[in-house]
Protein backbone atom coordinates (compact mmCIF):
# COMPACT_ATOMS: atom_id res chain seq x y z
CA UNK A 1 0.00 0.00 0.00
CA UNK A 2 2.70 2.46 0.99
CA UNK A 3 4.43 3.55 -2.15
CA UNK A 4 7.72 5.11 -1.12
CA UNK A 5 8.06 6.89 -4.46
CA UNK A 6 5.08 9.05 -3.70
CA UNK A 7 5.79 12.62 -2.79
CA UNK A 8 5.73 13.61 0.88
CA UNK A 9 2.93 16.15 1.17
CA UNK A 10 3.02 16.89 4.89
CA UNK A 11 5.86 16.54 7.29
CA UNK A 12 5.75 17.56 10.92
CA UNK A 13 9.21 17.87 12.42
CA UNK A 14 9.28 17.58 16.24
CA UNK A 15 6.39 19.98 16.64
CA UNK A 16 5.67 21.30 20.12
CA UNK A 17 2.75 23.42 21.18
CA UNK A 18 2.24 25.03 24.55
CA UNK A 19 -0.62 27.39 25.26
CA UNK A 20 0.30 30.01 27.84
CA UNK A 21 -1.98 32.42 29.59
CA UNK A 22 -1.03 34.74 32.45
CA UNK A 23 -1.69 32.06 35.04
CA UNK A 24 -1.40 28.72 33.25
CA UNK A 25 0.75 26.86 30.77
CA UNK A 26 -0.78 23.98 28.91
CA UNK A 27 1.56 21.67 27.06
CA UNK A 28 -0.67 20.12 24.39
CA UNK A 29 1.58 18.75 21.64
CA UNK A 30 4.89 17.07 22.45
CA UNK A 31 7.63 16.44 19.85
CA UNK A 32 5.15 15.40 17.22
CA UNK A 33 6.55 13.77 14.07
CA UNK A 34 4.48 12.70 11.11
CA UNK A 35 4.89 12.24 7.38
CA UNK A 36 1.97 12.00 5.03
CA UNK A 37 2.38 10.92 1.40
CA UNK A 38 0.52 12.38 -1.54
CA UNK A 39 -3.08 11.15 -1.81
CA UNK A 40 -2.79 9.23 1.43
CA UNK A 41 -5.80 9.07 3.75
CA UNK A 42 -4.39 9.36 7.26
CA UNK A 43 -6.58 9.20 10.33
CA UNK A 44 -5.36 10.66 13.59
CA UNK A 45 -6.98 8.61 16.30
CA UNK A 46 -6.66 9.33 19.99
CA UNK A 47 -8.50 9.65 23.25
CA UNK A 48 -10.79 12.62 23.81
CA UNK A 49 -9.17 15.96 24.66
CA UNK A 50 -5.72 14.63 23.72
CA UNK A 51 -4.86 17.47 21.36
CA UNK A 52 -5.83 15.98 17.99
CA UNK A 53 -7.58 19.15 16.92
CA UNK A 54 -4.59 21.24 17.94
CA UNK A 55 -2.33 19.06 15.76
CA UNK A 56 -4.68 19.61 12.85
CA UNK A 57 -4.90 23.36 13.48
CA UNK A 58 -1.11 23.51 13.51
CA UNK A 59 -0.90 21.75 10.16
CA UNK A 60 -3.57 24.03 8.74
CA UNK A 61 -1.74 27.09 10.03
CA UNK A 62 -4.56 28.23 12.31
CA UNK A 63 -2.10 27.86 15.22
CA UNK A 64 1.65 28.43 15.25
CA UNK A 65 3.93 25.75 16.72
CA UNK A 66 5.90 26.74 19.82
CA UNK A 67 8.78 24.65 18.50
CA UNK A 68 9.53 22.58 15.43
CA UNK A 69 8.15 23.15 11.97
CA UNK A 70 5.59 21.82 9.56
CA UNK A 71 6.16 21.51 5.83
CA UNK A 72 3.17 21.13 3.53
CA UNK A 73 3.73 20.75 -0.21
CA UNK A 74 7.38 21.84 0.15
CA UNK A 75 6.48 25.05 1.94
CA UNK A 76 6.74 25.79 5.64
CA UNK A 77 3.35 26.50 7.19
CA UNK A 78 3.22 30.14 8.30
CA UNK A 79 -0.51 30.71 8.41
CA UNK A 80 -3.71 29.58 6.75
CA UNK A 81 -3.50 29.09 3.02
CA UNK A 82 -6.12 28.27 0.37
CA UNK A 83 -4.07 25.24 -0.72
CA UNK A 84 -4.95 23.63 2.60
CA UNK A 85 -8.66 22.93 2.89
CA UNK A 86 -10.41 22.42 6.20
CA UNK A 87 -13.66 20.69 7.11
CA UNK A 88 -14.70 21.69 10.58
CA UNK A 89 -16.23 19.80 13.46
CA UNK A 90 -18.96 22.32 14.06
CA UNK A 91 -21.32 23.51 11.39
CA UNK A 92 -19.17 26.13 9.81
CA UNK A 93 -21.26 27.07 6.80
CA UNK A 94 -22.14 30.70 6.34
CA UNK A 95 -25.85 30.81 7.18
CA UNK A 96 -26.41 33.90 5.02
CA UNK A 97 -25.23 32.12 1.87
CA UNK A 98 -26.99 29.46 -0.17
CA UNK A 99 -25.37 26.07 -0.74
CA UNK A 100 -24.00 27.32 -4.05
CA UNK A 101 -22.60 30.51 -2.53
CA UNK A 102 -20.99 28.57 0.30
CA UNK A 103 -19.32 26.09 -2.03
CA UNK A 104 -18.01 28.72 -4.44
CA UNK A 105 -16.77 30.94 -1.59
CA UNK A 106 -13.11 29.99 -1.90
CA UNK A 107 -13.10 30.52 -5.66
CA UNK A 108 -14.76 33.88 -5.19
CA UNK A 109 -12.03 34.87 -2.74
CA UNK A 110 -9.52 33.96 -5.45
CA UNK A 111 -11.34 36.28 -7.84
CA UNK A 112 -12.49 33.61 -10.28
CA UNK A 113 -15.24 34.64 -12.68
CA UNK A 114 -18.80 33.74 -11.86
CA UNK A 115 -19.52 31.38 -14.76
CA UNK A 116 -16.36 29.40 -14.16
CA UNK A 117 -16.75 29.10 -10.40
CA UNK A 118 -20.44 28.20 -10.72
CA UNK A 119 -19.55 25.35 -13.04
CA UNK A 120 -16.89 24.02 -10.71
CA UNK A 121 -19.07 24.43 -7.62
CA UNK A 122 -21.89 22.61 -9.38
CA UNK A 123 -19.54 19.68 -10.05
CA UNK A 124 -18.65 19.35 -6.37
CA UNK A 125 -22.23 19.85 -5.19
CA UNK A 126 -23.20 16.96 -7.44
CA UNK A 127 -20.22 14.96 -6.22
CA UNK A 128 -21.40 15.13 -2.60
CA UNK A 129 -24.92 14.24 -3.73
CA UNK A 130 -26.61 17.60 -3.19
CA UNK A 131 -27.67 18.34 -6.76
CA UNK A 132 -30.96 20.25 -6.63
CA UNK A 133 -30.15 21.95 -3.30
CA UNK A 134 -27.97 24.71 -4.77
CA UNK A 135 -30.32 27.48 -3.72
CA UNK A 136 -31.18 26.16 -0.27
CA UNK A 137 -29.91 27.89 2.81
CA UNK A 138 -27.97 25.85 5.39
CA UNK A 139 -30.75 26.06 7.97
CA UNK A 140 -33.02 24.22 5.53
CA UNK A 141 -30.67 21.22 5.43
CA UNK A 142 -30.07 18.35 7.86
CA UNK A 143 -26.79 18.04 9.74
CA UNK A 144 -25.48 15.39 7.33
CA UNK A 145 -26.35 17.51 4.31
CA UNK A 146 -24.69 20.55 5.87
CA UNK A 147 -21.51 18.57 6.41
CA UNK A 148 -21.63 17.47 2.76
CA UNK A 149 -21.71 21.14 1.81
CA UNK A 150 -18.70 21.67 4.08
CA UNK A 151 -16.85 18.90 2.23
CA UNK A 152 -17.84 20.29 -1.17
CA UNK A 153 -16.70 23.74 -0.09
CA UNK A 154 -13.29 22.45 0.96
CA UNK A 155 -12.93 20.39 -2.24
CA UNK A 156 -14.11 23.12 -4.57
CA UNK A 157 -11.17 25.32 -3.71
CA UNK A 158 -8.95 22.51 -5.06
CA UNK A 159 -6.59 22.32 -2.13
CA UNK A 160 -3.57 20.01 -2.21
CA UNK A 161 -4.34 18.70 1.27
CA UNK A 162 -7.61 18.39 3.14
CA UNK A 163 -7.91 18.49 6.91
CA UNK A 164 -11.05 17.10 8.48
CA UNK A 165 -11.66 17.67 12.16
CA UNK A 166 -14.23 15.11 13.35
CA UNK A 167 -16.56 16.19 10.59
CA UNK A 168 -19.16 13.58 11.52
CA UNK A 169 -18.83 14.00 15.29
CA UNK A 170 -22.21 15.57 15.84
CA UNK A 171 -24.19 13.41 13.41
CA UNK A 172 -26.47 10.60 14.53
CA UNK A 173 -25.15 7.05 14.20
CA UNK A 174 -27.02 6.15 11.00
CA UNK A 175 -26.06 9.34 9.19
CA UNK A 176 -22.52 8.85 10.36
CA UNK A 177 -22.25 5.42 8.69
CA UNK A 178 -23.72 6.88 5.54
CA UNK A 179 -21.27 9.77 5.52
CA UNK A 180 -18.28 7.48 6.15
CA UNK A 181 -19.31 5.50 3.12
CA UNK A 182 -19.80 8.69 1.16
CA UNK A 183 -16.46 10.27 2.04
CA UNK A 184 -14.62 7.17 0.84
CA UNK A 185 -16.48 7.29 -2.46
CA UNK A 186 -15.78 10.99 -2.88
CA UNK A 187 -12.13 10.50 -2.01
CA UNK A 188 -11.74 7.58 -4.43
CA UNK A 189 -13.22 9.70 -7.21
CA UNK A 190 -11.26 12.84 -6.30
CA UNK A 191 -8.01 11.71 -4.68
CA UNK A 192 -6.51 14.16 -2.24
CA UNK A 193 -4.13 14.01 0.67
CA UNK A 194 -6.44 13.80 3.68
CA UNK A 195 -5.71 14.09 7.38
CA UNK A 196 -8.83 13.12 9.28
CA UNK A 197 -9.23 13.42 13.04
CA UNK A 198 -11.60 11.20 14.97
CA UNK A 199 -12.10 9.60 18.36
CA UNK A 200 -14.20 6.83 16.83
CA UNK A 201 -12.17 3.66 16.29
CA UNK A 202 -14.60 2.15 13.82
CA UNK A 203 -14.53 5.29 11.71
CA UNK A 204 -10.72 5.31 11.80
CA UNK A 205 -10.37 1.73 10.54
CA UNK A 206 -13.12 2.17 7.97
CA UNK A 207 -11.59 5.24 6.35
CA UNK A 208 -7.85 5.14 6.73
CA UNK A 209 -4.91 4.04 4.64
CA UNK A 210 -3.02 4.52 7.86
CA UNK A 211 -4.24 5.05 11.40
CA UNK A 212 -1.95 7.12 13.58
CA UNK A 213 -2.68 6.54 17.25
CA UNK A 214 -1.97 9.51 19.50
CA UNK A 215 -1.17 9.48 23.21
CA UNK A 216 -2.90 11.42 25.92
CA UNK A 217 -2.12 15.11 26.33
CA UNK A 218 0.59 16.31 25.75
CA UNK A 219 0.09 14.29 22.66
CA UNK A 220 2.56 12.61 20.37
CA UNK A 221 2.47 9.62 18.02
CA UNK A 222 2.06 6.41 19.96
CA UNK A 223 2.02 3.94 17.08
CA UNK A 224 0.76 3.51 13.54
CA UNK A 225 -1.26 0.90 11.70
CA UNK A 226 -1.37 0.51 7.96
CA UNK A 227 -4.86 -0.59 7.04
CA UNK A 228 -4.57 -2.57 3.83
CA UNK A 229 -8.10 -3.92 3.72
CA UNK A 230 -9.70 -3.43 0.29
CA UNK A 231 -12.42 -0.79 -0.04
CA UNK A 232 -15.35 -0.69 0.36
CA UNK A 233 -14.74 -2.14 3.78
CA UNK A 234 -17.24 -3.96 5.91
CA UNK A 235 -17.67 -3.12 9.59
CA UNK A 236 -18.26 -6.80 10.31
CA UNK A 237 -15.37 -8.32 8.32
CA UNK A 238 -13.29 -10.45 10.80
CA UNK A 239 -10.07 -8.72 9.70
CA UNK A 240 -11.73 -5.36 10.29
CA UNK A 241 -12.83 -6.41 13.75
CA UNK A 242 -9.40 -7.83 14.60
CA UNK A 243 -7.70 -4.55 13.66
CA UNK A 244 -10.31 -2.61 15.51
CA UNK A 245 -9.80 -4.45 18.78
CA UNK A 246 -6.03 -4.39 18.41
CA UNK A 247 -5.97 -0.62 18.01
CA UNK A 248 -8.52 -0.21 20.76
CA UNK A 249 -6.26 -2.11 23.13
CA UNK A 250 -3.31 0.25 22.67
CA UNK A 251 -5.10 3.56 22.92
CA UNK A 252 -4.77 5.50 26.18
CA UNK A 253 -7.80 5.74 28.37
CA UNK A 254 -9.16 9.06 29.47
CA UNK A 255 -11.19 9.71 32.57
CA UNK B 1 -62.06 21.96 11.93
CA UNK B 2 -59.92 23.11 9.04
CA UNK B 3 -57.22 25.72 9.38
CA UNK B 4 -59.21 28.18 7.31
CA UNK B 5 -62.25 27.88 9.54
CA UNK B 6 -60.13 28.25 12.65
CA UNK B 7 -58.58 31.40 11.22
CA UNK B 8 -62.02 32.77 10.47
CA UNK B 9 -63.13 32.06 14.01
CA UNK B 10 -60.19 33.91 15.52
CA UNK B 11 -60.69 36.86 13.17
CA UNK B 12 -64.30 36.99 14.28
CA UNK B 13 -63.26 36.95 17.94
CA UNK B 14 -60.80 39.78 17.37
CA UNK B 15 -63.39 41.82 15.51
CA UNK B 16 -65.83 41.17 18.33
CA UNK B 17 -63.51 42.53 21.03
CA UNK B 18 -62.97 45.67 18.98
CA UNK B 19 -66.69 46.06 18.46
CA UNK B 20 -67.45 45.65 22.17
CA UNK B 21 -64.81 48.23 22.99
CA UNK B 22 -66.34 50.74 20.57
CA UNK B 23 -69.84 50.01 21.87
CA UNK B 24 -68.86 50.64 25.50
CA UNK B 25 -67.08 53.81 24.44
CA UNK B 26 -70.17 55.00 22.59
CA UNK B 27 -72.36 54.00 25.54
CA UNK B 28 -70.47 56.02 28.15
CA UNK B 29 -70.32 59.10 25.94
CA UNK B 30 -73.19 59.75 23.51
CA UNK B 31 -75.75 57.44 25.12
CA UNK B 32 -75.34 57.63 28.90
CA UNK B 33 -73.38 60.90 29.04
CA UNK B 34 -71.17 59.61 31.86
CA UNK B 35 -68.39 61.71 30.31
CA UNK B 36 -69.19 65.06 28.78
CA UNK B 37 -67.91 65.71 25.28
CA UNK B 38 -65.48 68.22 26.78
CA UNK B 39 -63.63 65.42 28.58
CA UNK B 40 -64.11 62.39 26.36
CA UNK B 41 -65.24 62.47 22.75
CA UNK B 42 -67.46 59.71 21.40
CA UNK B 43 -66.20 57.41 18.63
CA UNK B 44 -68.67 58.93 16.15
CA UNK B 45 -67.42 62.40 17.01
CA UNK B 46 -63.84 61.22 16.53
CA UNK B 47 -64.59 59.94 13.04
CA UNK B 48 -66.34 63.19 12.16
CA UNK B 49 -63.43 65.24 13.49
CA UNK B 50 -60.96 63.15 11.51
CA UNK B 51 -62.71 63.92 8.23
CA UNK B 52 -63.12 67.56 9.26
CA UNK B 53 -59.43 67.87 10.03
CA UNK B 54 -58.52 66.59 6.58
CA UNK B 55 -59.29 70.01 5.11
CA UNK B 56 -59.66 72.37 8.06
CA UNK B 57 -56.85 73.97 10.04
CA UNK B 58 -59.00 74.91 13.07
CA UNK B 59 -58.55 74.75 16.01
CA UNK B 60 -54.78 74.22 16.07
CA UNK B 61 -53.53 75.87 12.88
CA UNK B 62 -52.95 72.93 10.58
CA UNK B 63 -54.71 70.10 8.75
CA UNK B 64 -54.11 66.57 9.97
CA UNK B 65 -51.96 65.83 6.91
CA UNK B 66 -49.79 68.88 7.59
CA UNK B 67 -49.21 67.72 11.17
CA UNK B 68 -48.48 64.17 10.09
CA UNK B 69 -46.01 65.35 7.49
CA UNK B 70 -44.32 67.66 10.01
CA UNK B 71 -43.89 64.84 12.52
CA UNK B 72 -42.79 62.31 9.92
CA UNK B 73 -40.27 64.68 8.40
CA UNK B 74 -38.53 65.31 11.71
CA UNK B 75 -38.76 61.71 12.91
CA UNK B 76 -37.46 60.19 9.69
CA UNK B 77 -34.65 62.72 9.32
CA UNK B 78 -33.45 62.07 12.85
CA UNK B 79 -33.92 58.35 12.31
CA UNK B 80 -31.95 58.30 9.07
CA UNK B 81 -29.13 60.16 10.75
CA UNK B 82 -29.12 57.72 13.66
CA UNK B 83 -28.82 54.78 11.22
CA UNK B 84 -26.05 56.45 9.23
CA UNK B 85 -24.02 57.27 12.33
CA UNK B 86 -25.08 54.56 14.78
CA UNK B 87 -24.67 51.39 12.72
CA UNK B 88 -21.14 52.08 11.42
CA UNK B 89 -20.12 53.35 14.85
CA UNK B 90 -21.33 50.13 16.49
CA UNK B 91 -19.61 48.01 13.83
CA UNK B 92 -16.28 49.79 14.11
CA UNK B 93 -16.40 49.84 17.90
CA UNK B 94 -16.82 46.07 17.89
CA UNK B 95 -14.23 45.38 15.17
CA UNK B 96 -11.41 47.81 16.03
CA UNK B 97 -10.37 48.02 19.65
CA UNK B 98 -8.93 51.55 19.41
CA UNK B 99 -12.28 52.83 18.12
CA UNK B 100 -13.95 51.10 21.03
CA UNK B 101 -11.67 52.82 23.53
CA UNK B 102 -12.07 56.17 21.77
CA UNK B 103 -15.83 56.16 21.47
CA UNK B 104 -16.91 54.17 24.51
CA UNK B 105 -16.58 56.79 27.28
CA UNK B 106 -18.66 59.29 25.34
CA UNK B 107 -21.11 56.70 24.16
CA UNK B 108 -21.64 55.23 27.65
CA UNK B 109 -22.33 58.72 28.90
CA UNK B 110 -24.82 59.46 26.12
CA UNK B 111 -26.44 56.04 26.58
CA UNK B 112 -27.18 56.72 30.24
CA UNK B 113 -29.25 59.80 29.43
CA UNK B 114 -32.74 59.24 28.02
CA UNK B 115 -32.91 60.73 24.54
CA UNK B 116 -35.70 63.08 25.54
CA UNK B 117 -33.64 64.67 28.28
CA UNK B 118 -31.62 66.24 25.48
CA UNK B 119 -34.65 68.11 24.15
CA UNK B 120 -34.56 71.15 26.49
CA UNK B 121 -30.85 71.69 25.84
CA UNK B 122 -31.30 71.35 22.10
CA UNK B 123 -34.21 73.78 22.16
CA UNK B 124 -32.10 76.32 24.05
CA UNK B 125 -29.27 75.74 21.58
CA UNK B 126 -31.22 75.64 18.33
CA UNK B 127 -34.69 76.95 18.93
CA UNK B 128 -37.96 75.05 18.60
CA UNK B 129 -37.61 74.38 14.88
CA UNK B 130 -36.69 71.33 12.86
CA UNK B 131 -33.04 71.01 13.89
CA UNK B 132 -33.42 70.78 17.65
CA UNK B 133 -36.02 68.06 17.38
CA UNK B 134 -34.15 66.15 14.67
CA UNK B 135 -31.01 66.11 16.85
CA UNK B 136 -33.00 64.89 19.87
CA UNK B 137 -34.52 62.12 17.73
CA UNK B 138 -31.10 61.28 16.37
CA UNK B 139 -29.70 60.74 19.85
CA UNK B 140 -32.67 58.58 20.89
CA UNK B 141 -32.32 56.41 17.79
CA UNK B 142 -28.56 56.17 17.73
CA UNK B 143 -28.21 54.33 21.05
CA UNK B 144 -30.06 51.13 20.03
CA UNK B 145 -28.35 51.20 16.62
CA UNK B 146 -24.90 51.24 18.18
CA UNK B 147 -25.70 48.69 20.87
CA UNK B 148 -27.21 46.16 18.48
CA UNK B 149 -24.59 46.56 15.76
CA UNK B 150 -21.92 46.15 18.43
CA UNK B 151 -23.29 42.95 19.91
CA UNK B 152 -24.10 41.64 16.43
CA UNK B 153 -20.47 41.94 15.34
CA UNK B 154 -19.36 40.38 18.62
CA UNK B 155 -21.45 37.30 17.79
CA UNK B 156 -19.21 36.49 14.83
CA UNK B 157 -18.15 32.86 15.16
CA UNK B 158 -14.44 32.09 15.24
CA UNK B 159 -14.98 29.13 12.97
CA UNK B 160 -16.44 31.40 10.28
CA UNK B 161 -13.41 33.67 10.54
CA UNK B 162 -11.15 30.60 10.23
CA UNK B 163 -12.99 29.49 7.13
CA UNK B 164 -12.51 32.92 5.60
CA UNK B 165 -8.85 32.90 6.61
CA UNK B 166 -8.16 29.47 5.16
CA UNK B 167 -9.71 30.72 1.94
CA UNK B 168 -7.34 33.65 1.98
CA UNK B 169 -9.66 36.48 3.04
CA UNK B 170 -8.10 39.76 4.12
CA UNK B 171 -9.04 41.40 7.41
CA UNK B 172 -11.27 43.80 5.47
CA UNK B 173 -13.02 40.92 3.68
CA UNK B 174 -13.55 39.21 7.03
CA UNK B 175 -15.33 42.32 8.28
CA UNK B 176 -17.52 42.79 5.23
CA UNK B 177 -18.07 39.17 4.21
CA UNK B 178 -18.24 37.48 7.62
CA UNK B 179 -18.74 39.82 10.57
CA UNK B 180 -21.29 42.17 9.03
CA UNK B 181 -23.44 39.38 7.54
CA UNK B 182 -23.36 37.72 10.98
CA UNK B 183 -24.45 40.96 12.59
CA UNK B 184 -27.14 41.77 10.03
CA UNK B 185 -30.12 40.34 11.93
CA UNK B 186 -29.04 42.20 15.07
CA UNK B 187 -28.42 45.37 13.06
CA UNK B 188 -31.95 45.11 11.67
CA UNK B 189 -33.33 44.60 15.18
CA UNK B 190 -31.46 47.72 16.24
CA UNK B 191 -32.95 49.61 13.32
CA UNK B 192 -36.43 48.48 14.33
CA UNK B 193 -35.97 49.38 18.00
CA UNK B 194 -34.49 52.73 16.98
CA UNK B 195 -37.50 53.47 14.82
CA UNK B 196 -39.80 52.91 17.79
CA UNK B 197 -37.61 55.08 19.98
CA UNK B 198 -37.57 57.85 17.36
CA UNK B 199 -41.33 57.84 16.93
CA UNK B 200 -41.90 57.98 20.70
CA UNK B 201 -39.42 60.81 21.02
CA UNK B 202 -40.85 62.91 18.22
CA UNK B 203 -44.26 63.04 19.83
CA UNK B 204 -42.79 63.75 23.23
CA UNK B 205 -40.47 66.40 21.82
CA UNK B 206 -43.40 68.09 20.14
CA UNK B 207 -45.29 68.06 23.41
CA UNK B 208 -42.48 70.00 25.05
CA UNK B 209 -42.03 72.68 22.44
CA UNK B 210 -43.12 72.90 18.86
CA UNK B 211 -45.18 74.85 16.38
CA UNK B 212 -46.46 71.96 14.30
CA UNK B 213 -46.75 68.18 14.31
CA UNK B 214 -49.08 65.61 15.84
CA UNK B 215 -47.65 66.05 19.33
CA UNK B 216 -48.14 69.79 19.01
CA UNK B 217 -51.71 69.29 17.82
CA UNK B 218 -52.78 67.15 20.78
CA UNK B 219 -50.97 69.42 23.21
CA UNK B 220 -52.82 72.48 21.83
CA UNK B 221 -56.19 70.76 22.01
CA UNK B 222 -55.63 69.78 25.62
CA UNK B 223 -55.65 73.50 26.44
CA UNK B 224 -58.92 74.15 24.63
CA UNK B 225 -60.80 71.01 25.73
CA UNK B 226 -61.02 69.27 22.37
CA UNK B 227 -60.74 65.57 23.30
CA UNK B 228 -61.99 64.63 19.83
CA UNK B 229 -58.93 66.19 18.17
CA UNK B 230 -56.67 64.70 20.83
CA UNK B 231 -58.01 61.21 20.10
CA UNK B 232 -57.72 61.74 16.35
CA UNK B 233 -54.10 62.75 16.95
CA UNK B 234 -53.45 59.70 19.11
CA UNK B 235 -54.94 57.38 16.53
CA UNK B 236 -52.86 58.97 13.77
CA UNK B 237 -49.70 58.58 15.86
CA UNK B 238 -50.51 54.92 16.41
CA UNK B 239 -51.41 54.26 12.79
CA UNK B 240 -48.32 55.96 11.38
CA UNK B 241 -46.11 54.22 13.92
CA UNK B 242 -47.53 50.83 12.98
CA UNK B 243 -47.17 51.58 9.30
CA UNK B 244 -43.50 52.45 9.42
CA UNK B 245 -42.76 49.54 11.76
CA UNK B 246 -44.45 47.25 9.26
CA UNK B 247 -42.45 48.75 6.42
CA UNK B 248 -39.14 48.16 8.16
CA UNK B 249 -40.28 44.62 8.96
CA UNK B 250 -40.71 44.05 5.22
CA UNK B 251 -37.23 45.43 4.53
CA UNK B 252 -35.85 43.15 7.25
CA UNK B 253 -37.45 40.09 5.66
CA UNK B 254 -35.83 40.96 2.34
CA UNK B 255 -32.37 41.51 3.80
CA UNK B 256 -32.05 38.78 6.40
CA UNK B 257 -32.07 35.64 4.28
CA UNK B 258 -31.34 32.12 5.48
CA UNK B 259 -31.96 32.88 9.09
CA UNK B 260 -35.69 32.98 9.37
CA UNK B 261 -36.64 30.62 12.16
CA UNK B 262 -39.59 29.08 10.36
CA UNK B 263 -37.51 27.86 7.42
Amino acid sequence: MMDEKRKTMISCESVDKTFTTKTTTNHVVNKFNLEVKENEFVVLFGPGQCGKTTVLNLMAGLETPTEGRIIVNDKEVKGPDPERGFVYQTLALFPWYTVMQNVEYGLRMKGIKKAERREKAKYYIDLVGLGGFEDSFPNQLSGGMQQRVGIARAYCNEPVVLFMDEPFGHLDAQTRYLMQDEIVKIWEKEKRTVVFVTNNIEEAVFLADRVVVLTNCPTTVKCEYVIDLPRPRSYTDPKFLALRSEIQSVVDKTL
Amino acid sequence: MTDKNRKKKYMLLSALSLLVFLLIWELVTDVLHIFSNLTLASPIQVVETFFYKLNHTAPDGGTIQAHMWASLKVALSGYALSLIVGIPLGIFMAWYRPVDFLARPIFDFVKAIPGLAWAPLMIVLMGIGFTSKAVTIFISGMVPCVLNAYSGIKQTKDVHLWVARTFGATRMQMLFKVAIPTALPMIMTGARVALGACWMSIVAAELIASSEGLGYMIQQCRGIFRPDVIIVGMLCIGALGSLITWLIGQVEKKIVKGRNHDA
